[in-house]
């Protein structure tokens, strides 16, 4: 005597979030259920074994067939075969376009190719994010990724339009399409500290100021590649580090600012000219895709680091960068304030970000 | 050519890639009406492609209007092979031709494909136009309305009910044709599809043209069924009740009587078809005092000729076998027909005094009971049901052959007619002169088929009857008391010295007049005023029989065999399961008997409820049989401590706390429980004792069960099986839940399938009977659980459906509809509660205040910021979150559909200015929809929607007559859908439970479209008649037939009226401070 066909279906989709999220880790029906029952199905309404494995089937049938629609959450809204109220139609997309911190920080700035994806069974090992789950993570990226390369517009708006996402995560996935598109490195050791919240924020200051839609914003791709031309004039700030007198002038400038108010002030006055070549170079380099693949790691080993060797706290951190950035505009020779603002502004609050007690 | 039939195709969207190389798709349109095709260009490389065509015409006969589906097939052309067919679309124009209904059908259509299912949608706009036809011999019957729902419907007024039509049409199965083996799968499914779906028309169209001939203007309670009879053919039959409605408009009372015309028109003809308008009614409204000038026709009718000389057991006055064991199995005899020859010319006498007699009536409300005094409605205007006696069914076994003349399908229509016979002469035995509630069905297992009908034995109200009606029975001395209407229906119809069958009567707990039976079985709703104790709850008999393989005609004898053996084993388990409730009436009784190679299964569903007028049910006691043993007393005497427990237990649950009554008003004594008459498991020995019985007596009292064997034990421990639905949870199979009046307006209508195989061939009929039980069980476990958000909730309107699909297999198929009700309120006593169910509502509450709020513009601005804005929240406020749905998007389509009802009725006929308000109707999606925009606006369009509105318009759909909390503005038309699906890649798609589970997902998403297209937001009655599932898991192999019904119809939340009334109050006001 077996169960041969079991099936219950609503005119109204009838789901509860509780499965959806086994569903969306990767659970196999066998093991939801199990999970289910140990949180105490069992209690409510009489059930039994049987009745919450059925369920759980047609749950995840449901799920499957849903599953189509999730690829492109614009149709979700306007398919016929299921009468989803809206308010669950967010629920759909929203949770099965989350993903796990741990397993985005894996890929992050990866390219979202074939063979990222075969080394999937490696991350999901190393973050416990089930495999099932790593695929359909990465499957997203990627899909959001495709869709957004060739619109214009801004990133942002691009993703929460065509997926329908809380501004909160098509954000998140605007730095991950950020990440991947520029490869940024950021699985050195030395970044393993970094959070993917980290290093998302990082993604959108660079977005909002660095970007050609920060100036331009009709322009295809304007929110994915730098823009060249500031690169460029970003070479015109070497001037801060080669210019012997700028230099000096630069560092009494700042120190005077700082003296008194910090009790790292010896440390700063000491590595003042190491920490402005680090950061003048990086703005240097910048025109080297090679060197903007290294951007985080370079502002870790030539910034972070030294100030956190010599036990800088976060204010200090502060302190310094902005009278660092302020001071600038007073010296008379120096003649790029706006690309040093739009420069500054950015690493300072990518520092900031960054810099972790 | 009295019409013209104009469709255009406007576009499509997520078309499936038939072209792998550019991933698109090249998309055109055939469109075709009976044997016209017309194509659209084709819109190259594209998946949501814009046809934007012209208007295809099709001038046609209007009876091909009622008869053919518009087809249209959506292909990928292809230049260098044959065009691959992606779906299509078959669209029921019926709802367009009567004037009341839908003008126009307009909106997205999924395109449907019997091997992938749904593949994309079409936007398409279809509407008629009728030129009158005044031609007396017209084959058409253009203008009947039909509707599922099984009372009168709300917003319309039964000004005559005519009676009982029928009609079926059979034809060969495309399936079982020659042709079949040499087409692809696709083309005879199709073929199949189409071919039903002409047969349904034709049969509505013949029915139609019945009604007319009887002078009505509607069929209510239709019920069309598909006899898939294999070899032997394909038949489509319908019953259903014909009605005179009249629809309730502002003019409130003053009854303007255009159908009394044609109607008594039609009765001076009687020559053609003998119509005997034999009883009429008063309006049936519940607020008039009973008129006075009652029983006109007890005079003259004198006890009637009684014939019992078939023994009818107490409520189903069983299967007759004697009947079907007779070589008729065989072949149809036709002459049966013929009997109601002498009937007939004895009614066209009656017809004449009728007619007279009504030329002096006012009120013209006439009911007309036909050769057949059979009624398809299960709930009745207040004071239209007198007495009811109980339930009568007949069964008959027949062996099918081939139909070798389609055109003369006489052997079916004899079969059906010797049946009806059959329920008429039960009826008469109790007293009765009409059956209610009726309903027929088949199952045919090879060429074995089952022909079934049952209904309820009822007296209808003398009141409203006209002198020499032909079935007056029973005693007339009952009607000279008009009886409350609280009890008036428990009272029996039959004589109570010459009963038909044994049973205890009482005098009514009510009234203390009338005669009761200690029990009621009936298969009608509970009338809407009849007084009750708790709540109702639903019980279930189950039973399986083994039976040996057999072929022809010895087959068919084993089963009918059976029949009576289990007809019989289910009314007990029902007796016994109800008082063990402590109820002591069913109402929605449906027995099912289902054929299969070696075993039948019985199910009889229905709704329990404790009737006060009727005496209580006295407890169950065990006895054994061997007293001496001392083992088997100390067992029984926990088996009986059990039941007494669970009967406590039940009266608690279900609060049955019925009043208490005292002596002096009984003027009997009140039964103790000490004093036992012993019942044995049959009703027939104490037919003796009856007579000496003193009748005043309440002898009531407890039933006894006789442990004698292992059958017996057996069927104590499944009494005590039955677990009791959870707490929050109730459930019944009728319309409304007896004993709960405040629902909340949150539903989900649901279907559940489910199919167990049976591994052990070597099965007893215990085990498989615990088998069948369980799977009963849990299946209504299953429901509890997964609808436990909707808690307090009801399971309404269960409708179990049992099937033997191949050997070992046992198919169980439930629609039902879960609806929250207010715990708070439950106590409430139904005479303070609004009632909901239909008729008897105030009828000027039902006028729709549409009028009212005609031209003011201001109801424009209004509306218009209600779709941009936020709902208010105050009225949504006791809605449960986690089940109802999108309270916004429907409630702002429901305010649309009732603007655009309104612009309709101002501006009816131009076409611009309802198709602009169909177009906001449709919420969200209207701009995208009435003009074709480029991707790039309709990307801006999206982006300043939020996320609130979907741009689908919510479709309700529930079994029931109704939706809690709305009110009905208006009746669409019948939807009547039957789809096949077939599967090659049965692994693929997720085995048969995932192919299963996406086509009743499809069937559900078609449905829903149509209702939308036709301006529609919700399906009322909604069934699912059939499902039929074949599988062949071997070959990866699966096909599936569904066919479902019901009435699309147009509410709108009462809160919504409410805000229209004062809306329209508020800017009359302004206007008048303005001039």
């Amino acid at each position: 005597m077996a169960v041969e066909l079991d099936v219950f279906v609503g005119n109204t989709i009838i789901m509860s979030e509780e499965v959806y999220q086994l569903w969306l880790d990767g659970y196999t029906v066998n093991d939801a259920v199990k999970v289910r029952m140990d949180g105490g199905a069992l209690d409510e309404f009489e059930a039994n074994a049987d009745v919450v494995q059925s369920d759980t089937m047609d749950q995840y049938r449901t799920f499957q067939m849903c599953e189509r629609l999730l690829h492109s959450p614009t149709k979700l809204a306007n398919q016929l075969l299921f009468q989803i109220p809206p308010h669950r139609q967010a629920t759909l997309i929203e949770r099965y376009y989350a993903f796990d911190d741990g397993f985005v920080r894996e890929v992050l700035g990866k390219k979202l190719s074939k063979g990222t994806k075969k080394d999937l069974d490696d991350i999901s090992a190393k973050t416990g994010v089930m495999l099932k789950s790593c695929r359909r993570q990465f499957d997203n990226f990627k899909r959001v990724f495709k869709v957004v390369e060739e619109l214009k517009g801004p990133l942002v708006e691009n993703i929460r339009q065509h997926f329908l996402l809380s501004d909160k995560l098509a954000r998140d996935y605007a730095a991950i399409v950020f990440f991947a598109n520029n490869r940024f490195e950021t699985g050195k050791r030395k970044l393993q500290y970094l959070t993917f919240q980290d290093l998302a924020f990082c993604a959108g200051q660079l977005i909002n100021n660095w970007t050609v839609g920060a100036v331009d914003n009709m322009v295809e791709d304007m929110d994915v590649d730098l823009d060249k031309e500031f690169l460029q004039e970003l070479k015109e700030l070497k001037v801060l580090i080669t210019d012997k007198d700028l230099l000096d002038q630069h560092k009494s400038l700042v120190c005077t600012a700082l003296r008194g108010k910090t009790k790292a002030f010896n440390e700063m006055e000491a590595n003042f000219k190491n920490l402005s070549r680090g950061l003048v170079n990086i703005a240097t380099k910048l025109t080297n895709t090679k060197d903007v693949r290294d951007f985080f790691i370079d502002l870790v080993e030539k910034f972070i680091e030294p100030c956190r060797s010599d036990r800088w706290t976060a204010a200090d951190m502060k302190l310094y960068l902005t009278h660092y950035t302020n001071s600038a505009h007073i010296l008379d020779t120096f003649k790029h304030q706006v690309v040093w603002d739009r420069y500054m502004g950015v690493i300072k609050s990518c520092i900031f970000k960054m810099y972790h007690d | 050519m009295p019409g013209k039939l104009k469709a255009k195709i406007v576009a499509g969207r997520h078309l499936p890639v038939m072209d792998r190389a550019s991933d698109l798709t090249d998309a055109f349109v055939e469109v075709k009406f009976g044997n016209t095709t017309f194509k659209t260009d084709v819109f190259p490389k594209s998946l949501n492609p814009q046809w934007n065509s012209e208007w295809f015409k099709f001038e046609v006969d209007d009876e091909d209007l009622q008869d053919e589906p518009l087809q249209i097939t959506v292909l990928d052309h292809d230049t260098y092979s044959a065009n691959d067919a992606i779906g299509k679309v078959y669209i029921d124009i019926d709802p367009l031709l009567y004037s009341e209904a839908a003008s126009v059908i307009s909106g997205w259509f999924p395109i449907y494909d019997t091997i992938h299912g749904i593949r994309g949608e079409i936007n398409v706009l279809v509407k008629v136009e009728l030129f009158n036809d005044l031609n007396r011999f017209r084959q058409s019957s253009c203008g009947v309305k039909f509707f599922c729902t099984t009372s009168i419907p709300k917003g319309y007024r039964a000004a005559i009910v005519h009676g009982f039509v029928e009609e079926l049409v059979v034809n060969e199965d495309p399936e079982y044709q020659w042709i079949d083996r040499i087409r692809t799968p696709r083309a005879s499914n199709e073929a199949r599809q189409r071919l039903i779906f002409l047969m349904s028309g034709e049969l509505q169209r013949k029915i139609g043209l019945k009604v007319l001939e009887m002078g009505g203007n509607a069929v209510v309670g239709y019920l069309q069924c598909f006899d898939l009879e294999g070899e032997s053919g394909l038949v489509v039959r319908a019953i259903g009740t014909a009605c005179t409605l009249e629809k309730l408009s502002s003019g409130s009372s003053t009854h303007t009587h255009p159908n009394t015309a044609p109607a008594s028109n039609a009765c001076n003809s009687p020559s053609k078809d003998g119509k005997e308008p034999v009883f009429g009614e008063d309006l049936p409204s519940s607020s008039g005092p009973p008129t006075p000038f009652r029983a006109l026709p007890t005079s003259s009718s004198s006890p009637p000729p009684f014939s019992p000389s078939k023994p009818c057991s107490r409520q189903s006055s069983s299967s007759d076998t004697d009947l079907s064991l007779t070589p008729k199995t065989g072949m149809g005899s036709g002459s049966m027909g013929k009997d109601a020859g002498p009937l007939k010319t004895l009614l066209r006498q009656q017809t004449q005094t009728a007619l007279e007699q009504r030329g002096a009536s006012s009120s013209g409300l006439l009911l007309n009971a036909r050769e057949f005094p059979f009624f398809t409605l299960t709930s009745f205007p207040s004071g239209f049901l007198l007495h009811v006696g109980g339930v009568v069914s007949a069964r008959s076994v027949k062996l099918l052959d081939r139909i070798h003349n389609p055109d003369e399908p006489e052997t079916r229509d004899a079969w059906w007619e010797e049946i009806r016979q059959e329920i008429k002469s039960h009826a008469k035995a109790l007293g009765c002169h009409a059956v209610v509630g009726y309903s027929e069905n088949t199952n045919i297992c090879e060429e074995v088929c089952i022909l079934s009908a049952s209904g309820t034995a009822a007296i209808l109200n003398p009141r409203y009857m006209r002198e020499g009606c032909l079935d007056i029975a029973g005693s007339d001395h009952r009607f000279e008391d008009p009886s409350p209407s609280s009890c008036g229906f428990c009272h029996i119809p039959y004589d109570e010295l010459n009963m038909p069958f044994p049973a205890q009567l009482t005098y009514c707990f009510h009234c203390r007049r009338q005669k009761v039976p200690d029990v009621l079985f009936t298969t009608i709703d509970l009338p809407s005023d009849a007084a009750i104790a708790g709540k109702g709850c639903f019980i279930q008999a189950r039973l399986c029989r083994l039976k040996k393989k057999a072929q022809g005609e010895v087959n068919a004898t084993a089963i009918s065999n059976l029949l009576p053996f289990m007809e019989y084993e289910l009314h007990t388990q029902l007796m016994n399961k109800l008082k063990l409730r402590s109820m002591n009436a069913l109402f929605g009784l449906s027995i099912q008997i289902s054929v299969g190679e070696n075993m039948l299964l019985g199910l009889a569903s229905a709704t329990g409820v404790y009737l006060t007028a009727l005496p209580a049910p006295g407890g169950i006691q065990i006895a054994g049989k061997t007293p001496g043993d001392l083992n088997n007393e100390q067992h029984i005497m926990n088996i009986q401590k059990r039941i007494n427990d669970t009967i406590a237990k039940n009266k608690e649950l279900y609060e049955v706390n019925p009043p208490e009554l005292t002596e002096e008003v009984v003027g009997s004594p009140i039964p103790e429980p000490r004093h036992r008459s012993r019942l044995f498991r049959s009703h027939s020995e104490s037919s003796d004792e009856l007579s000496e019985l003193d009748l005043s007596h309440g002898k009531k009292d407890a039933f006894v069960l006789e442990v004698d064997d292992t059958d017996a034990v057996e069927d104590i421990h499944s009494l005590l099986t039955d677990a009791p639905p959870p707490k929050g949870f109730h459930s019944c199979n009728t319309e409304t839940m007896p004993g709960i009046y405040n629902w909340t307006s949150a539903l989900q209508m649901f279907t559940s399938v489910r199919v167990l195989r049976l591994s052990n061939a070597n099965l007893t009929n215990q085990a498989l009977n615990k088998i069948f039980t369980d799977l009963c069980e849990n299946l209504l476990k299953s429901f509890y659980f997964k609808l436990r958000s909707m808690v307090p909730c009801c399971l309404s309107h269960l409708n179990f459906s049992v099937a033997v699909p191949e050997e070992e297999l046992i198919q169980v198929a439930v629609t039902a509809v879960a609806m929250t009700f207010d715990k708070d309120q439950t106590q409430e006593k139904p005479a303070e509660k609004p009632i909901m169910k239909g008729c008897s509502e105030g009828e000027e509450q039902l006028q729709f205040p549409l009028e009212l709020c005609a031209d003011s513009s201001s109801v424009n601005s209004q509306s218009s910021s209600r779709i941009s804005g936020v709902p208010e929240s105050s009225s949504l406020s006791t809605r449960a979150a986690s089940v109802d749905y999108g309270s916004f998007a429907d409630r702002c389509s429901t305010w649309l559909e009732l603007l655009r009802l309104k612009a309709h009725t101002i501006r009816r006929g131009s076409v611009k200015t309802s198709r602009r308000t169909q177009s906001l109707a449709h919420s969200v999606s209207s701009l995208e929809h009435s003009s074709p925009i480029t991707e790039g606006r309709s990307r801006l369009l999206r982006s300043s929607r939020s996320f609130g509105g979907s741009s689908v318009s919510v479709v309700k759909m529930t079994p029931l007559s109704f939706l809690p909390g709305t009110r009905i503005v208006k009746y669409l038309g019948i939807i009547n859908m039957f789809f096949i699906r077939e599967t090659t890649s049965l692994r693929e798609e997720g085995g048969v439970s995932g192919f299963l589970h996406s086509f009743v997902a499809e069937v559900f998403a078609m449905v829903r479209a149509h209702v939308a297209a036709l301006g529609g937001n919700a399906v009322v009655s909604y069934s699912m008649k059939d499902c039929v599932l074949m599988e062949n898991p071997n070959k990866n192999q699966c096909q599936c037939l569904i066919n479902v019904s019901g009435d699309a119809v147009i509410y709108i939340r009462e809160t919504d009226l409410e805000a229209i009334a004062s809306t329209v109050g508020l800017s009359s006001t302004n206007s008048d401070g303005a001039t």
